[in-house]
Parts: structure tokens; C-alpha cells; sequence
């Protein structure tokens, strides 16, 4: 729906769709993306449509790549949009940083995801900090609609100012949807695609005063913009200024508190440069201010800062330095939401908090416990599971107490229940081989523990080179183990080098993983990970070695092979023995897999809802009990 | 249809994997063709399968609301999974509230793990009971079996929704909606959803 070309049809998108349709709007030539929960769709969708929009689309390996290319697009004066999560944008920092200075010529706009509240990332992070760093413009949307319309008028900014623009969506815009009233598409000109004779890119430190005047530009465009909004009485003592999902739950809060006709709503979208004229005007009655904002206390400092160098009085503020403003576990941490700010509010203003949780305390009487969690698990037939099982399995008979240090991917689970607690360090993506080549180091300081890093198929290309190359130059004592599941699962499969097809669907000669480590002149073995007994001994064997080695654990997501044939165990009940085997439930209770629960007699029972066909548990299982069930016959 | 109410807070919850999103996509298509503003926040986070996911979706007349339901404040619970009605209830339910239910159990891995014991599914009726105002159970996932795939169990408690006491939307928007959305669909996918839609479930 996203790409339909009828102007005035009122439609609903979710914000990643809107925001792809925005850029469609502006006439986008040139996406480039690393994929990133929450925005991932936003390339997704551009690319699906890459031909009939004539648009060059990219999955690059990691995401100063995307940067580099979508900058090099708009230098020959194409529109470019780079789209990124919030940890991506930290990886492009050092080009960021300098792409500044040469400014750019067609409209280049970033669309960065942060994820308050870590939906679908391992840390909160608050992007807009970057924009400051890098003296470069920000827009806020707040909802679905407003996400399209800056994405498109973003491109415009960028041409009038000559700098890049970031967006800043957050998941709760990423993943919401809305209304909006579809536009029109533009027709593309013939453009002049070119590097003249006189074109510099260039990153020359006498060009800081021209980031300065670009930045200067922006704040006047902002001045004007319809973006920033006020709502409220005009001589409103006490006024909210919030921004992104926050405006909306402050407005929200105002009318369940019953103070939207004594308090001003100051709705801000643009947020650097903040337009300081228009700030000043709209808070001149005001006397009490109150911040709404997610993640960090930008707004707070920036808009408090500038009242003390331009303001002509003193206002009293309340936010997330006050304390009145506040996630669930404190200032700062976590999504905000209604009630939360309306909890601030009648914090600030003495009120009862209108909104009411409701009274649980009767409820483990009747349940007679507590609601049990629900954590997060690897999928059923999930290959980590197993590559995860048959690492623990080699550790302890090894005996050296060896440990596994971890990377981003759905394999990060492995740090929890689903992957036996296995992994011991969480943190950027290609962190875990890097912290391999210093631990890798130790064993002349006297350790003599093994030293594994996983790393999944994708981070592999995106992070994990340089580290290797590094292991191999500095014969670093570690084996590299890659979860090859053939794709990249944890933002919904997108392809990547190692796969043999682009981001457009064109095929290309796949770069195997063992190739490119044989090319680094690392050992490499490689196994198939749902055949546990093979790949421990293939563990086992590296671990007699010495240096820096590779083990391929490969095996197709299970959730794209399902996609493609349905596969489903069951256990015959007659042979599995229940609480009499001895194995303690081992299929379910040891090996974790979701779509294996009990019966009342304690004998194992598959769903054959949950069930991908992978097997192991058939293989597990000491009385050979489970098999695979004949899906013809059943359908019969 | 009721009065309306500004604005009128579904949720829909369950486990990752069992349609959640298609089915808040429903609804936010019928309610848009009903002529609602329509917001929708999903909770899916990191786990395609397996962690509580949740959609709330806010109607109104008059405005875009924030993606998320203010406790205490849902008009309908719909969930997939007995627990997570129970989970989503202690936060957002009211004396008002209706809560339907799949009574169908999908296990967390703490229980398949024997570290925790799953609640009697009557437990969790009563409990719900005890923080809503009507309580609604059916076995989503049997009927859909019968329909002929047991994972349309989503379509089955939309079907039931449609039936929902109060909701300020009918039939023939759901049906439009799911035609819209089955338009790419297999014959046999879109058979099933089909039937799943239209088989009589009763409210009460």
C-alpha cells in the first residue's frame, strides 16, 4: 500500500512504511541500509520497489559502507537516504563526523532507529546526540504521518543547506501504524549524474566555519517550520516540551489530568538546531517548564541551556534532572508512556494521579503462584540451540573451563536460557572476536582457559574482518565459530555476501565464509550443527590445536526452511518412557526446545504448531521415541 | 452499535509467532474503513517467536492518540494465549473491560523447563474474572484446526471480536479488511482464513 500511485487515498502504514513512502515522495534514487531493528523495513520496502521507482538499492556490509556509498550518490547529485538502527549510526561515527565539512549536493537524509526501552536491541542509546556532534540537522516525528512528511521534506533541507539531515524515529513510530492521505509521486527530471572537474570531497578543517553556516541556515528554516507546534492557552504558566512519541503521551497526560486548558503543549520537531527565536516567543508567559523526551535529556539541556544565554528570566524546570519526569526504573531508563507523564504531571502539580493500575495483590491466591515470565527463546528447531548445545557439550570435556564470548544476532540469546547461558560478553557487533584477540594473548601470562567467539553469518562480514586478519597477524589463540544460518534472521532474513543474492533479488556469486578465512590463512573446518555428535568432534578436534581457527557452523534458519517445507516430529508414546526413562525429560527440560512440552504422565509431546523438523531431539532421545510423523497421513 | 467512547483501546496479545500483527493489521484496516482514526503500537521486540508480544490499538474521531493504551484503560483484551490475558489484564483491565481468550496454553520455557508451573487455565479465568468485566473463552486453536490450520487461530478470535459487546465495529468491515489482506494469499491459505472467519462463534 505503501507504493501506490493514487494521490488523496487515505491509507494506513505502519511508520517504516511511511517513511519508505516518504522518500518515494521526495524521489529517492539511491538507499543504502545495514539492516536494524527497529527501521530495517524502511529498506526493505524501498527496495522491493527499486524497479519500478528506479532506484539503486543496497544491503552494505555494514553501516559506514551504506554511509560512504549513499554519500558518493549525493556528491554526484542523486537522493540518497541511508537507513540504520541506533548502534549503526555509532559505527558510521568517523565519517559522520568528517562528511560534515565537504557538505553534499543532492538531498542526503539519514533515518536513524533508536530503540528506548530495547525492544530489539541490547542497549538504549539517544542518536540525537550525534546530529549535535556533527552540527547537523534533526527532525523528530512524533506519529506515522509526521514520520512520511519529514522524510520527505528532509531531502529538501539537505538540498537548501547543502548538509545531510538525520531523522530520528524511535520504535514506537518504527512499529506503529497510522492514517495518512497518500501524495504524489514526483516526476524524476533528467538529472546531470556527474563528478565535474572541480568536484572536491574534502574534510579540511578551515571548512569547520562552513558547517557552522550550514547549521546557522538550518536554524532559520526551523524558525518557520510547521513542525514545531504550540497548543495550548497562550498564557500558559507551566508548558510541556516534548518531542517524538512523547508529545503525544504529554498531551494525552494534560487531558486525563484535567490541566490542557493550564498548561501549553510545545511540540518539537525540529530539535537542532532548536529554532531559538521561535523557543523564546512561544515560552515568553511561561514560567515553569516540563520536558517529555526519549531517551536521554537532549531536549532538556539543549532548551535549558538556551534559555540561560537568551531567556530573559529565570523559569524553574522539571524533567528528567528533577526527577519529576522518569521511566519505569528512573529518569531516563526506559520508554516513556501516558501514564508515566501523567504521573510526572501530577507530580509537579500536587494532583492524584488519575491513571489507576489495577489491584493485583488477590491474584496469586488465585492462581496459587506468580505469573510466570515469559522470556524470549530461540525458535524451535533453531540451529544456535544445537551449535549452542554441542559448545557446551565440548567445553565440559575439554575441562579447561574455555568460555564463549558473544556478538548481536538472535544468537545473543545465547547468553540466556535458550543458549545454556553459554556466552559471557555482549556487546558491539564484532566485539566478541575482538576481545578473542586479547584474551588470545594471555596464555603467557600464565591462562590456559580456551577462548571461543561466536559470530553470526552477517556480523561476520559487517564487523569481523579486521579482527581476524588482526588474529592471524598476531597469532591470537582463539577459535572463531560462525552460526551460519545463511542469512540475516534477527531482522527477518535479508540477504548478505555470503548468500548469492543482493538486496534487489539479482543473483551474484556467493562469498563462502570458509573462503574468505582460508584467505586469511585461518584453519577452518566447517560442520552441520542439527548433527550434534559430529559437531562436538569437530570442536574437540580444533581444541587440540594452537592459533587462531575458524569452525562454519552451518545450518539454514529454521524458520526459513519451514517456510519452504513443513517438517514435524512426534513421539510415539508407547516408546517414550516418561518419568520411568532416566533421561529426566532431556528432549524438553535439559535441551529447552519450545515446541516440546509434557503430558500428565511426563511423557514428551511435540506441537505441531511450534515443530520446524529439525531432528535433534529425535537424536537426543535415548529410547529413539520421537520420529518424524508422515504429514500426508495426517492430512488425510 | 454503542455509543462511542473517545477513544475506544483494543489490545491484542499473545506469544510471538501466532499472528499477532496480521490480526491488529485487521483491525486497524476495518476500523479505518469504518471511518476511525487508527493508531497501532506493536510490542514484538527481538523474538519472532516465543517472548509476549502485544498490539494496542487506539480508535478515535477526532485525533491521532499515542501507541499505547494507558493502564487500567483497555475497552477489549483480545489474547491468543490464557497467560498473556492474564499478564495484559493486571495491567490494562478495567471493571469494564472484555477480555476473550484463547484457552489454548503455549508454554514459556520455564515451564518446559520444569523451573516454573504453568497456572490451571480455570485459574486464570477466574483471575481475569476477578479484573474485567466479562470474560470470553473459547479453544481458538481447535476451532482453527478444524478449519483446517491450526495456527489460523488469529483469524478465529477476530471472528470472535467482531462479535464483541460495544465494539464500534461490524462485521462487513472485518470481511473487507480480510479480503484485502488475503489478496496476495494461496487459494488453500485463503480458504482456511476464510472459513476460520466464518465459522459461528458464540459469545457467551
Amino acid at each position: 500500500m505503501f507504493n501506490v500511485n493514487q494521490p488523496g487515498k487515505r491509507v494506513i502504514l505502519t511508520g517504516n512504511e511511511a517513511m519508505a513512502r516518504g522518500a518515494l515522495e521526495a524521489g529517492v534514487d539511491f538507499c543504502t541500509s545495514y539492516p536494524g531493528s527497529p527501521c530495517v523495513e524502511v529498506a526493505d520496502c524501498l527496495f522491493k520497489v527499486s524497479d519500478s521507482h528506479n532506484i539503486y538499492g543496497e544491503w552494505s556490509t555494514n553501516e559506514i559502507v551504506a554511509l560512504e556509498a549513499a554519500a558518493a550518490a549525493s556528491f554526484a547529485g542523486l537522493r540518497a537516504l541511508c537507513v540504520m538502527k541506533q548502534n549503526g549510526l555509532a559505527v558510521t561515527a568517523d565519517f559522520l563526523l568528517t562528511l560534515n565539512h565537504p557538505g553534499i549536493r543532492g538531498g542526503l537524509v539519514i533515518v536513524v532507529g533508536d530503540d528506548p526501552g530495547a525492544h530489539s536491541s541490547i542497549n538504549e542509546m539517544d542518536s540525537r546526540h550525534f546530529a549535535r556532534m556533527a552540527e547537523i540537522p534533526l527532525l523528530e516525528p512524533a506519529t506515522v504521518e509526521e514520520a512520511r512528511d519529514m522524510t520527505r521534506w528532509a531531502f529538501e533541507l539537505s538540498e537548501q543547506i547543502k548538509a545531510y539531515v538525520i531523522v530520528r524515529v524511535t520504535t514506537r513510530i518504527s512499529h506503529a501504524r497510522g492514517n495518512l492521505v497518500l501524495e504524489k509521486f514526483p516526476a524524476k527530471a533528467e538529472r546531470k549524474v556527474k563528478v565535474e572537474p572541480w568536484d572536491r570531497f574534502l574534510c579540511v578543517a578551515p571548512m569547520h566555519g562552513m558547517v557552522h553556516s550550514r547549521l546557522e541556515q538550518a536554524r532559520l528554516i526551523f524558525e518557520k517550520s510547521p513542525f514545531n507546534v504550540y497548543t495550548g492557552p497562550e498564557d500558559a504558566k507551566t508548558v510541556v516540551a516534548a518531542s517524538g512519541p512523547a508529545a503525544l503521551y504529554a498531551r494525552e497526560a494534560l487531558e486525563l489530568t484535567g490541566l490542557e486548558k493550564k498548561v501549553g503543549l510545545l511540540k518539537l520537531a525540529a530539535t537542532w538546531p532548536l529554532p531559538r527565536e521561535t523557543i523564546l516567543e512561544k515560552l515568553k508567559n511561561a514560567e515553569q517548564i516540563i520536558f517529555a523526551e526519549e531517551t536521554d535529556p537532549f531536549l532538556e539541556q539543549n532548551l535549558t541551556s538556551l534559555l540561560a544565554l537568551y531567556g530573559r528570566k529565570v523559569y524553574r524546570y522539571f524533567g528528567q534532572f528533577s526527577g519529576h519526569i522518569s521511566g519505569q526504573a528512573g529518569p531516563g531508563l526506559g520508554e516513556l508512556n501516558t501514564d508515566l507523564l501523567a504521573s510526572g504531571l501530577s507530580k509537579v502539580f500536587g494532583l492524584d494521579n488519575p491513571v489507576k493500575v489495577p489491584a493485583t495483590g488477590h491474584l496469586r491466591s488465585i492462581l496459587k503462584m506468580s505469573i510466570p515470565e515469559r522470556e524470549m527463546t530461540l525458535c524451535s528447531g533453531c540451529p544456535h540451540r544445537a551449535s549452542f548445545w554441542a559448545l557446551k557439550i565440548a567445553l565440559e570435556m575439554d575441562g579447561r573451563q574455555g568460555f564463549v564470548l558473544g556478538d548481536i544476532g538472535c544468537y545473543t540469546l545465547g547468553a540466556a536460557k535458550s543458549g545454556f547461558w553459554l556466552l559471557r560478553s555482549i556487546m558491539c557487533m564484532g566485539s566478541g572476536i575482538g576481545l578473542a584477540n586479547g584474551f588470545g594473548q594471555l596464555h603467557r601470562f600464565g591462562m590456559n582457559q580456551p577462548v571461543f567467539a561466536v559470530m553470526g553469518d552477517s556480523t561476520f562480514f559487517h564487523a569481523c574482518l579486521p579482527a581476524l586478519v588482526n588474529g592471524y597477524y598476531n597469532s591470537a589463540d582463539f577459535i572463531a565459530v560462525v552460526l551460519d544460518n545463511s542469512l540475516t534472521a534477527m531482522t527477518g532474513g535479508q540477504p548478505h555476501p555470503g548468500v548469492g543474492l543482493t538486496a534487489t533479488g539479482s543473483s551474484v556469486k556467493p562469498l563462502h565464509i570458509e573462503d574468505v578465512t582460508a584467505g586469511l590463512g585461518l584453519r577452518t573446518v566447517i560442520a552441520d550443527p542439527h548433527r550434534i555428535d559430529d559437531t562436538v568432534e569437530s570442536i574437540l578436534e580444533l581444541l587440540q590445536e594452537k592459533g587462531p581457527r575458524v569452525v562454519v557452523l552451518r545450518k539454514e534458519c529454521a524458520l526459513a526452511a519451514a517456510k519452504r517445507e513443513r517438517k514435524v516430529y512426534q513421539v510415539k508414546a508407547l516408546q517414550c518412557a516418561g518419568s520411568e526413562c532416566g533421561c529426566n525429560n532431556f528432549c524438553g527440560r535439559v535441551f529447552g526446545c519450545p515446541a516440546i512440552s509434557m503430558t500428565a504422565e511426563s511423557k514428551a509431546l511435540i506441537s505441531d504448531i511450534l515443530c520446524t523438523g529439525c531432528g535433534v531431539c529425535a537424536a537426543l532421545c535415548p529410547r529413539r521415541a520421537i520420529v518424524e510423523a508422515d504429514l500426508t497421513e495426517a492430512k488425510n | 452499535m454503542a455509543q462511542f467512547r473517545e477513544p475506544y483501546n483494543l489490545i491484542i496479545t499473545g506469544v510471538g509467532g501466532q499472528g499477532n500483527i496480521m490480526a491488529s493489521g485487521l483491525v486497524a484496516l476495518a476500523a479505518s474503513a469504518a471511518g476511525f482514526k487508527v493508531v497501532v503500537g506493536e510490542t514484538y521486540g527481538a523474538s519472532q517467536r516465543g517472548g509476549s508480544v502485544a498490539s494496542h490499538i487506539r480508535l478515535s474521531l477526532r485525533q491521532s492518540y499515542g501507541p499505547l493504551v494507558p493502564y487500567g484503560q483497555a475497552d477489549v483484551i483480545i489474547s491468543f494465549e490464557p497467560l498473556e490475558a492474564l499478564r495484559t489484564a493486571a495491567k490494562y483491565a478495567n471493571l469494564e473491560t472484555v477480555v476473550i481468550v484463547n484457552t489454548a496454553p503455549v508454554y514459556p520455557v520455564s515451564v518446559i523447563l520444569k523451573e516454573a508451573d504453568y497456572p490451571q487455565t480455570e485459574d486464570i479465568i477466574e483471575g481475569l474474572k476477578s479484573l474485567a468485566g466479562r470474560v470470553f473463552s473459547l479453544d481458538a486453536t481447535g476451532l482453527a484446526r478444524e478449519a483446517g490450520d491450526p495456527k489460523a487461530q488469529n483469524i478465529v478470535m477476530i471472528n470472535a471480536l467482531s462479535n464483541c459487546p460495544g465494539l464500534p465495529l461490524r462485521r462487513c468491515h472485518f470481511e473487507e479488511a480480510l479480503d484485502e489482506f488475503l489478496a496476495g494469499a494461496s487459494s488453500e491459505q485463503f480458504a482456511i482464513n476464510r472459513q476460520a472467519f466464518a465459522l459461528a462463534v458464540n459469545l457467551g
